[in-house]
This record gives structure tokens, sequence and C-alpha cells, in this order.
């Protein structure tokens, strides 16, 4: 009969709120705070370049201009231009010529590796493109000034080889790794059972892959290839490198461009801190991040809405 | 009755067909790659020796080896490991081990990729307007690291996950019956039996940043310095940087030299990556569950 007992000292012999306890509910908030980190991090970056770029965004800044004016002239110390249409046409022309490169390339590779081959190949295959995807931008940037501009130089019969052509095929050639080893993933995402059901119907390996495989893994791969723009968008050393940088829109692939990332990169060391340049500069950092976030989100978005169905 | 109808060889024959031209594709995606690394060893391999990497650069950077550099990148790998391994393992932890399936961990994973996926020139901006001025590091060894280390974050975060994730769910049951805590089971069974795992994401990202060029440029990385950096807020030379001032900014600069600086480079990385791959493969081959 517990007579002489009252509830409070009943719940103390429960309480198990040892020194361990204590240990435990402390290690929670030190990871939960790791955990949230990440988005801390994220508003972070929003919120310095923001302030960094907002007086420009405040000073009598017109979207029509900025978005507008193919003139990007900083340093005219009478009237300063800061039109960034030729450096979006500079960064869009490059992309879309490394995915152009890229695309057939990296999902033929990752079928090729995710469905045809099997074994040592595939494992082989498969440390390839992560060594390829592990080069570093600098490098290519030197591959491109060294290596592919005497080749076009030659093999076309112009003046100069770094131009659209050149910056698109190495920005191709680095997106591609990256690409395939997410289109591989996706391919991967799909149950083994619609092949089999597929196979056991009669069909051929090509007939599955076609029919079964890559309808299923459509959006994974779409969101591989938005990934991979995302990546050629806010490639920096490359492009700076490769493309010429001469703030032109192009009318050709021999002519030499500059995007928005390599602007950022040639010009905010010899900017004064807090001038209308800098600003500038920092505006474009704006819109880079929003572009960027928009297309992980869509991608994200695109991708684990098939994981859910 | 088994004999192959006209619709099987032509079945067949498409799909051999098909199946050539992708493994052509894969070949075509990696032969200019080769090419381009036996070039770079072909014209770089002369240019390095014991002295390239072991004595400074003279004759305003046209002669003379590396080594401010490659310290320097030693020295802000170094730092941004140490900032970022702690903060990656620990957000792992609570993903993978506290995290529901809910809303809120789904916007921390779309922050982890957004992280990943924001253009390294603007993780430059955020370090010169965060830590660089705002914080008052100045352009330091700190800064750099600091930027390089939330630049690197997710690669630390998504393959320490994974390594968590690989230990069966049963050895944490069986740890909270006989009467742990949460932690206790992390710490004493957990942690131990995914160290390897997590080992191998962080060699991984040594290679990623060592690699990065553009985040350091304003940051804390230097052209040129006659002087070794004495502490984490004096800036530092960096092989990245230094591949792109050899081989865009120095007039002059003989051939093999910024040839040589991209080898050893391309080198670190890929060794990193190689011995990262080889321990995974390592660690699969000895699993026994």
């Amino acid at each position: 009969m517990s007579s002489g007992k009252s509830i409070e000292s009943m719940a103390a012999e429960f309480d198990r709120r040892n020194f361990d306890w204590y240990v435990d509910k402390f290690v929670q908030i030190i990871v939960f705070a790791a955990g949230i980190s990440a988005i801390i991090f994220i508003i972070g970056i929003f919120v310095f370049i923001t302030a960094e770029g907002l007086g420009f965004v405040l000073d009598d800044f017109s979207f029509k201009e900025f978005f507008l004016s193919p003139f990007w002239e900083p340093s005219d110390e009478d009237a300063p231009e800061y039109g960034i249409l030729a450096l979006i046409a500079g960064t869009a022309s490059v992309t879309g010529l490394a995915m152009v490169v890229a695309i057939p390339f990296s999902l033929g590779a990752a079928v090729f590796i995710g469905e045809f081959a099997s074994g040592k190949t595939r494992e082989t295959l498969k440390i390839l493109v992560e060594l390829l995807a592990a080069i570093p931008s600098v490098v290519w940037g030197f591959i491109g000034l060294s290596i592919m501009n005497p080749l076009i130089i030659e093999l076309f019969d112009v003046p100069v080889g770094l131009n659209v052509l050149n910056a698109g095929i190495i920005l191709g050639l680095m997106a591609a790794p990256i690409m395939t080893s997410i289109a591989e993933d996706a391919l991967k995402a799909v149950p083994d059972r619609y092949r089999e059901a597929a196979e056991a119907l009669g069909a051929t390996r090509w007939q599955v892959i076609f029919k079964t495989v890559l309808p299923a893994a459509k959006n994974g791969l779409l969101g591989a290839v938005l990934l991979g723009v995302g990546r050629g968008f806010g490639e920096t050393m490359a492009v700076l490198m490769a493309t010429g940088h001469a703030v032109n829109i192009p009318h050709s692939l021999f002519d030499p461009v500059r995007a928005l990332t390599a602007t950022i990169a040639a010009e905010l060391g010899e900017t004064a801190v807090g001038s209308q340049h800098y600003q500038a500069l920092f505006t474009i950092g704006i819109f880079l991040f929003l572009i960027t976030f928009v297309i992980n989100l869509t991608a994200d978005l695109i991708v684990r809405g098939i994981r859910k169905g | 009755m088994f004999a192959q109808s006209s619709l099987n060889v032509r079945n067949k024959r498409v799909e051999n067909l098909f199946r050539t031209l992708f493994l052509l594709m894969t070949i075509l995606l990696i032969i200019p790659v080769v090419i381009i690394l036996g070039t770079l060893v072909a014209k770089g391999g002369s240019s390095i020796s014991i002295d390239f990497l072991f004595t400074d650069p003279t004759n305003g950077m046209t002669a003379g080896g590396i080594f401010p550099a490659l310290l320097g990148t030693i020295l802000i790998v170094a730092v941004a490991l140490i900032a970022s391994v702690p903060l990656g393992v620990a957000a792992a932890i609570y993903l993978n081990e506290y995290a529901g399936d809910n809303w809120f961990t789904r916007i921390i994973q779309l922050a982890i990729i957004n992280l990943a996926g924001v253009p390294s020139i603007v993780h430059a901006l955020f370090g010169v307007g965060a830590f660089v001025l705002f914080f008052g590091f100045g352009t330091s060894i700190l800064a750099a690291s600091l930027t390089l280390a939330i630049m690197t974050l997710p690669v630390v975060i998504v393959s320490t996950r994974e390594s968590l994730r690989s230990v069966p769910q049963a050895f944490r049951e069986a740890c909270w019956n006989m009467g742990a805590t949460r932690w206790q089971t992390i710490r004493r069974v957990v942690l131990p039996n995914a160290v390897s795992g997590i080992l191998t994401g962080i060699i991984l990202e040594v290679s990623r940043t060592a690699g990065e060029t553009a985040p350091i440029m304003f940051t804390g990385a230097a052209f040129f310095l006659p002087f070794l950096p004495q502490s984490v807020f004096d800036q530092t030379m960096a092989l990245s940087l230094h591949l792109f001032v050899v081989s865009t900014q120095v007039p002059g600069v003989p051939e093999g030299l910024p040839y040589g600086v991209a080898l050893v480079l391309i080198g670190l990385v890929l060794l990193m990556n190689s011995i990262s791959i080889a321990f995974r493969m390592y660690l699969r081959g000895k699993k026994k569950w």
C-alpha cells in the first residue's frame, strides 16, 4: 500500500532526468542548430549581398535600363552605364551551347552506364565520370585558354579562339559528368519491377529502356538537365578565361562574349567598397542568386513530384 | 517453334544499334578529357620537380616554384575543414537521427540544395559582405576559409548523411532497448559504424575546397605575396588563383610553367578523389550487414 507517499514523490521516483538525460537534450539542441544552419546561410547570403547592392537599386535605378541596355561601361567617368543585356546574352549563349553539347552526351552516357553496362564496365565508367566531375573550373579555364584556343584558331581560321564556341564546349564538358551522374540516379530510381514487367512481355532491352524506363524517369532527367543549366549559368572561372571577356551581343559562334559571373570576378577587385560600380556588381550577384534559386527549386520540385506519385 | 521471326531480328538489330550509339556517346564524353589530361602531362610534366614544389616564385612569377601557393592552399583547406566538418556532421546527425519527415526537414533540404547550387562568385560576394567587411576579418585566410566552408558544407552533410543512413536501424533499436539515450546511441553505436564513410566525404570535400578559385579571389587569396602568412588574419597565395594569375595576368611566363601549376592542382584534386573512391570501395567490400 502506498499510503504515506504523495503523488509528487512517486513521480520523482520515476524521474529519469539524470546527467545523461541533460547531455542528451543539450546535444539535441546543438545538432538542431547545426541542422538549420543551411537555412541561416542561404538567408544570410541573400541578406548580405542585398545589403551591399541595395544602394544601387534604390538610387535612381531603372529596371528597364539595367536589363535592356547592352552597354556595360562602369568605368566611364562622366556617364557610367550599367546595362547587363550583353552580359545576359553572353551567359545565355555560352550556357545554351554548353547544353547542346552536354545534354545528348550526358543522357546517352547515363543510359549506357545505368541500363546497358554491367559489372566491372559499369563501375569503371562511374568512377571515370566522378573523376571528370572533380576537375576544378580554373583548370578548365586554363584548358580553354591554352589548348582549345589555338585549336579553334587553326581549325576554323579565325583570328581569336576565345569565344562562344570555346567557352560553350569547355562548359559542356564540365557540366556533362555532373548531369550524367544525376541522370543515372534518376534512371536508378525507376523500380526494377517496371523493367521486369516489360521484359516478361517480350520486350528487348532497348524497348524496355525506350518505352518503360525513359518515360518513368522523365522528370528526373529533366531535373538533371535543369541542374546542368544552373551549373553552367553560375560557372565563373572557366567562362572568365575562355569567353574572350568582351561586352558583346554575339552574332556567331566565333564572337567573344562576357558572362555575368565573369564580370563580377574581373571587376570586383578594382572597385572601391560602396561605390556605384561596386554596388552594381552586387546587384548582378542578387540577380544570379535569384535565378539559380528558381532553377534549383524548380529542379527539386520536378524530381520530387515524380517520387511521390 | 523458337525460330526468330523477322520482327525479333529487327528488334535485336535496333537494340544493338542504340547500344553502340550510347557506348559511343559515353566514350566521346571521356576521350576529350583523356586527351586534355595527356596534353597537360606532356607539356607540364617537365616543369615539375621537387624544386618546383618547394621554392618561391621568382622574376615576377615567371620562374621559380610554387611553394607559397601550395602552402596557402593547404592552410585554406585546413581552416575550412575545421569550420565545416563539425557543423556538417552535426547537421547530418540532426537530419538523419532526429528530424522527422515533414515540411521543416524539406525546407532544410531545399536550403542545402541551394547552398550547393548558388554560383561560386555569389559565395564570393557573400564572403566579402559578411566576413571581410561585416565581421571585420579583412581579406584573410579566415575569411576565405569560412566562405569555402559554407560553400562546401553540402558536400559534408550529404556524404555524412549517406553513411549514417547505411547503419541499420536495428543497431539503434538494440541500443535504445538497453536504456541508452539518443546521444549515447549516436556516440557509441551509430558514429563508430559510420566514421569511415564520413571520412570518405571529408576527403571529397578537401578536393572540392582545394580547386575553388572564385570564392577566395576577393576574400583572402592574393596574386603575389613576398612572404608567407603568419596567422589566419593574413592573406595568402593559393594554387588555384596562382594558375589563373600565371596564365592570364602575368606577361612573359614560359609556356611550361602554367601547365606545371595546372598539373599539380589537378593531380592534387584527382589524388584526393581517387583515395576517397578507393576507400569507399574497400569499405563496401568489408561491410558485413
